[in-house]
Parts: C-alpha cells; sequence; structure tokens
C-alpha cells in the first residue's frame, strides 16, 4: 500500500507498470486518474490545490486500509497533487489491486468517493477573470450514502 | 491550542495559523469568542454550514469538547479528487 501527496507530476504508465509488477497473485488493476479540465467559456490557466498537511496523508491512509479489508484488495496506491497546475495536468491517480475485478473495481469507486469529499484538499480554478475556489457538490456528499 | 484556518476561510481571516488562548469547552464556544474579535473572524464565520472543523486532525462537529486538544482546523467542505 502506498500514499503519496506531492507536488511534482507522476507519469501515469510508469506508475501503473510498477504497481502491477508487485503482484503474481492479482488478476485485477482497476486505476482511475482525475486529469484538470478547462473550462467552456473563461478558459482556465491554472487549478491551485490546497491541503492540510498532515491530516491529508491520514486520512488517505485510512480510506487505502478500509478499503484493503472491505474490498479483499492484494495492494491500493494512492497519488494526490497539490499546487499549481496546467489544464490537462493529472491531479491524481488511484490504483487497487484484487484478485477479481470486482472488487477491484468496487473498492477504486469507493476510494474516489470519500477522497472527494473527506480527503482535506480544496481546489482554486484561476481564469483571465479571477480566481474562484471550486464549490463542494451535493451529490458527492450524497455518494458516500451506499457505502 | 493553535488554529489553522484553509481555502477562503484562510483567505477570510488573513492568516493560515495562530495559537489561541482560550478556555472555550466546545469547537462552537470558540467560535463565538474569535467572532467576536473583529470583522474578518465575523465574516469567516458567519455561515457555519458551509464550514468543516478537524480537531487534532481528525474530521469532528461544532459540539465536540476541547478539552486537551492541540490544533484545530477551519475550512469550507473538501474538494479533493
Amino acid at each position: 500500500m502506498r500514499v503519496s501527496v506531492q507536488d511534482a507530476p507522476f507519469v501515469l504508465g510508469d506508475e501503473i507498470t510498477a504497481f502491477a509488477a508487485g503482484h503474481k497473485d492479482m488478476g485485477a488493476i482497476v486505476t482511475f486518474t482525475g486529469v484538470v479540465r478547462d473550462l467552456p467559456g473563461d478558459p482556465l490557466q491554472a487549478m491551485e490545490i490546497e491541503h492540510y498537511p498532515g491530516m491529508t496523508e491520514a486520512a488517505l491512509t485510512e480510506m487505502a486500509e478500509t478499503a484493503s479489508k472491505r474490498f479483499s484488495l492484494g495492494d491500493v496506491l494512492i497519488i494526490h497533487r497539490y499546487g499549481r497546475l496546467a489544464p490537462r495536468e493529472m491531479i491524481m491517480m488511484v490504483a487497487t489491486a484484487a484478485r477479481h475485478r470486482k472488487d477491484a473495481f468496487e473498492a477504486a469507486e469507493f476510494l474516489m468517493d470519500y477522497l472527494k469529499s473527506r480527503a482535506p484538499f480544496w481546489k482554486r480554478e484561476v481564469t483571465g477573470s479571477g480566481a474562484d475556489w471550486v464549490a463542494s457538490r451535493d451529490e458527492d456528499e450524497a455518494a458516500l450514502d451506499r457505502w | 491550542m493553535d488554529v489553522l484556518y484553509f481555502a477562503w476561510v484562510r483567505e477570510r481571516i488573513g492568516l493560515p495559523r495562530e495559537t489561541v488562548e482560550s478556555n472555550a469547552e466546545t469547537v462552537a464556544d470558540l467560535v463565538k469568542e474569535l467572532r467576536a474579535r473583529e470583522e474578518r473572524y465575523e465574516m469567516a464565520f458567519s455561515d457555519l454550514s458551509a464550514l468543516r472543523v478537524a480537531v487534532d486532525q481528525q474530521l469532528s462537529d461544532f459540539d465536540a469538547p476541547l478539552k486537551n486538544v492541540q490544533e484545530i482546523a477551519f475550512f469550507p467542505p473538501m474538494t479533493g479528487g
């Protein structure tokens, strides 16, 4: 299990290859990647991500441990960046390894649902007309109900 | 205790963290004391439904007791992922 909160970019392919290579008995690897998307109308110059050092790592580690038990995972990887990111840069990724795909898919969704509204990150979108904190969405909070 | 502010709470108050001497018994009591200080705190804490709180780096709520607590953080709902 690995959790990394970092300002540096990561190379998705390298991360997945290394993650998958570590397991002989895991038949399923699922990955999710979050990417900075451009905004229609008012082009995005940057996305700034703030976090709570200490609590962030602890919260992500706890989520990874919970997911590992609940879905019988062989391994979990979570990488989340902070700082100033340009459009199309990768913000974060999760990877899950399990013997069969159902656990790997469900665990990745579980992790993403929790990460969205329980990990202390805050995004701010910078455009030509100013900078705005991204508002949380009710459906992200509601998504936790199914777990 | 150390009080930390993130995102727009930090911007409104104008500080990322400060040390606060207080005998407040709960998070809500501490908020009441902070609001009475200055306009910028009043602005930041005017709508508690828009705020979340962590006590010693664990998500908590405004009723939480502050006995032996070392670090409190106030911030808007999180937007990771």
